[in-house]
């Protein structure tokens, strides 16, 4: 799935995809934690910039969601949900820190209205392939492996946008009108109340196509000499390299010295109740014999 | 004079007795530089793992990305070996002062430059060697505490991870022999596995100047029915579905070699014929291959495009076996208990030599290892050298080290049992019944060799033959990585939980409600209505001031 959107919007959008604005999440990391960490911003400092989203208040996004879903949730790897109500309260996150100046919405699951009936942040405009209650279908199957690759949804949509070129002026208003009812079965659905600006007036390549400002320059930049080696003495011992399999050195490797750790708290314990029982039963006058 | 940049290409493709065939690429490049104090400019080198090599201080760098398992005893030795899954292992310059912290943040920038989940790599799957994974560049020393391993074993390869991996070559995968690799052929194999391996190396023969390599390998085997289509006929064009048309031009050397040591009468016809022939001594034999140079003009002929075609006339010849062959599997019944058995072959007729085993098994799997048996023929074979650190709950795995030497034409079986642990419900994956994989034992050995290996580093020497350094001339270094291993653990039915509440609540619901309202009910007897006549008389002798029926 996600080949056939990087292969569309670097095919006809910009060539090649700069790696920047599309963002790769491998299959182990897709839970809903981290989508919604990669959202709001909320990631470890460790994460690295590949994994987040560096968008700012001049950045349109646009989200597409696909797969199973219900009234008011969406399956995430078969094992776990994200509501309607987690998706609004995101979306108000990132426009409370400016990390959105528009958001396209784009869900292909069964009841995929249900989705995005709590939103409640500006600027945010949203397309589902079906209304609360009816399914989603998918398109034709692969016959060679018998699974369904597409939902029908999807499939219009991608015929749609494939007409759709970097100067086109086509606007949100035909987008809505992909797949009516009668290719699609199920009745697709927008909400565009939350959008301060007219669908009319909004171009179908603000969220899809991307131009990068090139300014051109003809000043001549004298770059300064580079570093020099300074390696005028030349090394006097030589490098050489290791003994890949040194079987003597191996047998006869000293054991590592382990640092030296005070009881755990299960030792002193231990010796504490061996204690308590010795001095118990034979009494405490036993203890001068002892000391 | 040591060269400041250079980048050399091959390929080189190894017809397997099977019918399928091998292709390796290495695209090397190599950068004269003191990195230790710091890179600013960059050139043929690619920015993004030089600024990872800086930051980090690191000394050597090998990261491996397998799909598919290397059959040993069908294709031979690969050139190159790697595990299925992602494998990464790191030595750290001396300077280094918390290893573990500048691991866990390599591993999370590495895994934003090859987009996979190479976040998942932390305590529980990284182990540190004692005595396997010798750096393969220079080194003055080799303190193990710098160096780290780390296998996952359940990670995927795809398109994603190739395509950052073709943007760090110089060319790109625009000119050069990257056009070949597109993906939807790549990935149509038995077996593809693609590697960056950066190290410090000698530029000259005294070896005062050190200089950074890097390495970076793809190896594919090609299926004969799969993507043959049953016909044993091979040519570039069936294999990758492009031509080449002209060498990269930043490479000072671009060659494809076809190893044609097997068809001394003939079996296979080479077009377009070539006359220039080169032999190299590789992995202890010596081999003979057709060259097909790209930086010559004439190589593309009239057409202005190489498609090197090999096409069979018969099929007899039989294959060399491999030395050193291992294979690795879990016995035992039922979920409790299991027993690991690994076998390693030696198929020398003679010879025996030393190898070493190393094998980290996740905490998960809980090994006994007073129950660790080594055999060699039905007798006992004692390690000359072990080295075992047990694992800690959800903190570290078990790594087990073991020197055992074996003896010639014999398998040896190291078997150890173990108990499998009841996770928490958390930490199973989406899809628990699958299993849990358990990564690759690594086997390596100096295996000899029939013919004098290459030990002088500066000859011309195609860069297949040079990956592990050789220090004499009578054996040569090789590992062997085993398959991994799938467990089932106890794993618990997950909709327990809301069945738990469910009936529960019911249960509560039933039984504590009817007792409570037994108790504190209390019970009013209640006369049934009258029928219309007596209510009129009650309603007549009211009015009396009689009292009613």
């Amino acid at each position: 799935m996600s080949e056939f959107v990087t292969d569309l919007l670097s095919a006809h959008f910009f060539r090649p995809c700069p790696c920047g604005l599309l963002k790769w999440i491998p299959a182990g990391d897709v839970t809903v934690e981290n989508f919604l960490r990669v959202l709001t911003g909320r990631l470890p400092p460790s994460t690295p910039r590949s994994k987040r989203l560096l968008s700012d208040d001049r950045s349109n996004i646009l989200i597409y969601l696909t797969g199973h879903g219900g009234n008011g949730f969406l399956k995430f790897q078969d094992s776990e949900e994200i509501s309607n109500v987690e998706l609004a309260d995101a979306f108000e996150q990132m426009w409370q820190k400016r990390r959105y100046n528009e958001l396209l919405f784009i869900i292909d699951t069964c009841q995929g209205a249900s989705m995005y009936e709590r939103f409640y942040s500006p600027n945010i405009m949203a397309l589902a392939s079906s209304q609360v209650g009816e399914d989603s279908l998918s398109h034709q199957p692969d016959l060679a492996i018998g699974v369904h690759l597409m939902d029908r949804y999807t499939f219009y949509l991608l015929e749609f946008l494939e007409d759709i070129h970097p100067a086109s002026k086509a606007n949100m208003n035909d987008l809505f009108k992909v797949c009516p009812k009668s290719q699609c079965v199920s009745t697709p659905g927008h909400r565009t109340d939350l959008f301060q600006r007219d669908p009319e007036s909004v171009l179908i390549t603000d969220f899809f196509g991307s131009v990068r400002k090139v300014e051109i320059t003809t000043e001549v930049v004298n770059l300064t000499d580079p570093i020099d080696p300074a390696n005028g003495e030349a090394r006097e011992e030589m490098y050489s390299y290791v003994d890949q399999l040194p079987v003597s050195e191996i047998i006869h490797q000293k054991p590592k010295q382990k640092d030296w750790h005070p009881p755990d708290g299960f030792i002193l314990g231990l010796w504490t109740l061996i204690l308590l029982v010795f001095f118990k039963t034979y009494g405490v006058k036993h203890l001068k014999h002892i000391f | 004079p040591p060269i400041a940049y250079e980048f050399q290409e091959e390929l080189v493709i190894r017809p397997l007795h099977s019918g399928d065939i091998y292709a390796s690429f290495q695209f090397r490049t190599v950068w004269e530089t003191d990195f230790t104090r710091g890179i600013s400019h960059y050139r043929l080198f690619p920015k993004s793992l030089g600024q990872v090599i800086s930051k980090f201080s690191v000394r050597e760098l090998h990261i491996s990305f397998t799909q598919g398992y290397w059959r040993t005893m069908q294709w031979g030795q690969p050139y190159l070996p790697s595990p299925p899954g992602a494998e990464l292992w790191v030595w750290f310059q001396d300077t280094v002062t918390d290893v573990d912290a500048t691991w866990k943040e390599l591993t999370n920038v590495l895994s934003g430059i090859f987009c996979a989940s190479l976040n998942f790599i932390d305590s529980t799957n990284t182990v540190q060697p004692s005595a396997s994974f010798k750096p393969l560049g220079i080194a003055n020393g080799t303190d193990h505490r710098f160096l780290r391993y780390a296998t996952l074993p359940r990670e995927i390869v795809c398109t994603e991870n190739l395509t950052p991996w073709k943007k760090l070559l110089p060319c790109g995968s625009k000119a050069g022999l990257a056009v070949l690799l597109k993906s939807e052929k790549l990935f149509h194999s038995s077996f593809h596995s693609q590697a960056v391996h950066i190290r410090p190396v000698c530029q000259d023969e005294p070896c005062k100047t050190a200089s950074l390599e890097l390495r970076q390998t793809l190896n594919v085997v090609f299926d004969l029915h799969a993507s043959g289509q049953g016909k044993r006929e091979w040519s570039l064009f069936k294999m990758f579905s492009r031509t080449l048309t002209e060498a990269c031009p930043l490479a000072s050397s671009s060659k494809i070699y076809i190893d044609v040591t097997d068809n001394p009468q003939d079996q296979f016809e080479l077009s377009p014929a070539t006359h220039l022939l080169s032999q190299a001594v590789v992995l202890g034999d010596r081999r003979t291959f057709s060259v097909y140079d790209l930086t010559q003009q004439v190589t593309f002929g009239t057409v202005r495009s190489l498609n090197v075609l090999i096409r069979w006339k018969s099929t007899e010849g039989d294959m060399l076996r491999p030395l050193l062959h291992a294979e690795r599997y879990v016995a035992g019944y039922g979920l409790q208990t299991g027993e690991i058995h690994t076998l390693m072959y030696n198929n020398h007729p003679f010879r025996s030599f030393p190898v070493l085993l190393l094998d980290s098994v996740p905490w998960y799997l809980r090994l006994y290892v007073h129950t660790l048996t080594v055999t060699s023929k039905g007798k006992d074979n004692k390690p000359s050298y072990i080295h075992y650190q047990p694992s800690k709950d959800r903190m570290r795995p078990h790594l087990l080290e073991m020197l055992v030497q074996l003896p010639p034409h014999s398998v040896t079986e190291v078997t150890v049992q173990f108990e499998r642990a009841l996770l928490k419900w958390t930490e199973y994956t989406p899809d628990p019944n699958h299993g849990f994989y358990v990564g690759s034992s690594v086997v390596s050995a100096l295996v000899p060799s029939t013919v004098a290996m290459n030990t002088n580093i500066t000859k011309e020497q195609p860069l297949f033959s040079t990956f592990f350094p050789t220090k004499e001339e009578s054996s040569y270094f090789i590992r062997v990585y085993t398959e991994p291993l799938l467990v089932n653990l106890p794993t618990p039915d997950f909709s327990m939980p809301y069945n738990v509440i469910c009936l529960t609540c019911t249960v509560v619901a039933v039984g504590y409600g009817s007792l409570y309202n037994l108790l504190t009910r209390s019970f009013q007897v209640e006369e049934p209505n009258p029928g219309l006549a007596k209510r009129i008389a009650n309603v007549i002798r009211k009015m009396r001031g009689v009292p009613p029926l």
